[in-house]
């Protein structure tokens, strides 16, 4: 690609307008003038501290410094001790089976359901009840939260990388290459996801749970990579006017190195903001499909699937409904409040805006 | 201008021709048989073959392709393979029931989330701004098929005969219409409402930081009219904007709504067709709501260019 559309990229930068620049971790910034160390730093910049400030000593890295915020963030702290809650119940689902008895994918009609038909609700025998079939609600909500936590975390994962991918080769070839994969982008932000996903599982239906885990874990990815690529794909153009990246390349540095070692290592604070914003997204997204019946299959629970195929009992089992929907519920709620507080400790002078897109 | 409108149309054009070349794909691809879905389990090998033949899947995929471009050109969107009424008019029987939903909600979450927002930013870090700061966060944290089943637990089985009004099941949709649609609007509304609270809130507390906000207060107007005719007014462009996409992406995703609320919409149609393997109806549907998705937002972008002529490139 050569030196040549340097000039050509900076026009195209600049006609985007794009938003702020990355600031974090670009050693050229000038530190802001510091005022006595306070004590806790208020919600703008100023205790961003990029400089050494005299007598602070050793210890004062970016890395430090956000991690000293987010600790001081108490919705952010709380739900990070909720998810790894939810993590622990989860990674124990198997104990759960054991301590009850009761396999996820096995049904006890005789214990589980009354006289009627009807599933019993929480006690001694099921904990948290048994739902329509008389299969153990505690022990299927644990498997379910496996489903969820993987698939969220996967999804959002998978995504970010292919993102981010496309993000910087579009930010940064410029050109014919950032026309096609914009258009692209595009394109793939108009798609209804929802019916797409429906279609998707119509027409190649899997029947295996690992074939449906993995296809969810796809199909959720990859309608989550167009609004991330095109957010990494501003925040590159807004990167690749600077001194630093010019200077790379005066000393003869590939396009691929630039990338790799001089733009991604910038990039790497919003990175982590906009993945870590993704998961409940993901998380939610798997419900729906599974609540739908074209998500995760059988015998292996999800929280949808469970809302899905309770909902008829409902309102005689109303634990069908709130067990699994509040723990979905509590799941996203305190990821996006870790979200939020990762992005208020990695950038504390973003916007609180409900994001790009 | 005229190039401009006419790039939006060509790009309109292109994402319609890509999401049918995918649909057709996926069909291709797809190892589901289609002429044991329509033939029936039970029927003959001589008898498939003439169902392949009848269908065209005999010929070469290009020809086939090119049969069913043609086809989506005409508005003909195939048959069932269930009940073998023709789709297009499947859908135009659902689609009334989708759009009433959809508009309905809009209306309803717009005017929630802009009164809601306002009153936040007039009043930033008062009672009713943390309240409202609060049920953002759960709105956004809401999956919207859980807030549906809550809402229809509560209303239909938990207040008994004084909730029962708010709901009544059954069809057709002109009766009791109203009473039938409060809750599903209410189950769209109220998440998204939490978005629109909180894009109204920042756009207002940025809006109200100008200088022209300072000159409307230094001329002593009263802080009602400063904050709606000064802030407002210019706070809602990127409100505007967003609300133009989700009414379109909503259109996508009624599919949970329906299913809950036992709406006869075309999610409802969706849902059923999963079960019975019916694939045609299901493309078809995605393919008409691409259609209105897409026109929705060339009909956005196109008023905001006459609008706000910076959108405008040059």
């Amino acid at each position: 690609m050569g030196a040549g559309p340097v000039f050509k990229q900076e026009v195209a930068a600049r006609a985007r307008g794009s938003g702020r620049g990355a600031r974090r971790r670009a050693r050229s910034a000038a530190p802001p003038p510091r005022l006595p160390l306070s004590v806790r730093p208020v919600e703008d910049g100023a205790a961003d501290g990029l400089g050494e400030a005299p007598g602070t000593g050793a210890g004062r890295t970016p890395g430090r410094l956000a991690l000293a915020r987010f600790r001081r963030d108490r919705p952010a702290m709380a739900a990070a001790a909720v998810l790894l809650a939810i993590a622990l119940f989860a990674a124990l689902a198997p104990l759960w089976a054991h301590l009850t008895g009761h396999p996820y994918d096995a049904a006890f009609p005789d214990t589980g359901l009354d006289a009627a038909g009807q599933p019993r609700g929480p006690g001694r025998e099921f904990w948290l009840g048994a739902d329509q079939l008389g299969r153990d609600v505690l022990v299927r909500t644990a498997y379910g939260a496996r489903i969820s936590l993987v698939v969220g975390l996967g999804a959002a994962a998978l995504a970010a990388a292919a993102g981010t991918l496309i993000g910087v080769v579009a930010g940064f070839c410029g050109g014919a290459v950032d026309t096609v994969l914009a258009r692209l982008m595009d394109v793939m932000l108009a798609l209804p996801y929802l019916l797409v996903a429906i279609t998707l599982a119509t027409a190649f239906p899997v029947s295996s749970v690992a074939g449906g885990l993995a296809m969810t874990i796809l199909v959720v990815a990859f309608f989550s990579v167009a609004s991330f690529g095109r957010v990494v794909r501003g925040q590159v153009l807004a990167l690749r006017r600077r001194e630093f990246i010019e200077a790379a390349r005066a000393l003869g540095a590939s396009n691929a190195r630039i990338m790799v070692s001089e733009v991604l290592p910038n990039l790497t604070a919003q990175l982590t903001v906009l993945t870590s914003l993704l998961v409940p997204g993901a998380i939610v997204a798997e419900a729906t499909l599974s609540f739908l019946g074209v998500g995760v299959r059988p015998p292996m629970p999800s929280w949808g699937s469970m809302l899905g195929e309770g909902s008829d009992v409902f309102q005689t089992a109303w634990w069908l409904l709130a067990v699994p929907g509040a723990l979905l519920l509590l799941t996203t709620l305190a990821f996006n409040l870790l979200g939020e507080g990762v992005r208020d400790a990695l950038d504390p002078r973003a916007d609180a805006g409900p994001g790009d897109g | 201008m005229p190039g401009f409108v006419l790039r939006r149309l060509a790009f309109a054009a292109l994402v319609m021709w890509l999401v049918s070349t995918l649909v057709f794909a996926f069909l291709h691809l797809s190892p589901v048989s289609v002429e044991r879905v329509v033939a029936g389990p039970r029927a003959t090998p001589d008898t498939l073959e003439r169902v392949r033949e009848g269908l065209g899947l005999d010929r070469p995929v290009l020809v086939q392709y090119a049969a069913f471009l043609g086809r989506l050109l005409r508005g003909d969107l195939g048959d069932s393979h269930v009940s073998g009424a023709p789709v297009a008019a499947l859908i135009a029987d659902r689609l009334p029931t989708t759009l009433l939903l959809v508009f309905g909600a809009a209306v309803l979450w717009f005017a929630g989330g802009v009164l809601a927002g306002t009153l936040g930013a007039a009043r930033a870090r008062g009672p009713w701004d943390r309240a409202m700061t609060v049920f953002t966060l759960v709105g956004l944290s809401t999956p919207p098929f859980v807030a549906a089943l809550v809402l229809l637990h509560v209303f239909s089985t938990r207040l008994g005969d004084a909730g029962l009004r708010f709901f009544e099941a059954g069809p057709p949709l002109q009766e009791h219409f109203l009473q039938r649609m409060i809750l599903p609007w209410a189950a769209l509304a109220l998440l998204m409402a939490a978005a629109y609270t909180r894009l109204t809130r920042g756009a207002l507390l940025d809006a109200l930081g100008e200088d022209y906000v300072r000159t409307a207060r230094a001329k002593g107007l009263t802080e009602r009219r400063v904050v709606v005719r000064h802030g407002l007014r210019s706070a809602l462009t990127p409100v505007v904007t967003q609300f133009g996409v989700d009414v379109g992406a909503l259109i996508g995703s009624t599919v949970v709504t329906e299913k809950v609320f036992g709406l006869q919409g075309v999610g409802q149609l969706v849902t059923r067709s999963i079960a019975t393997g019916d694939t045609p109806v299901v493309i078809g549907v995605t393919l008409t709501v691409t259609f209105v998705v897409i026109v929705a937002n060339l009909l956005v972008d196109l008023a905001y260019s006459l609008l706000d002529p910076r959108v405008r490139p040059a």
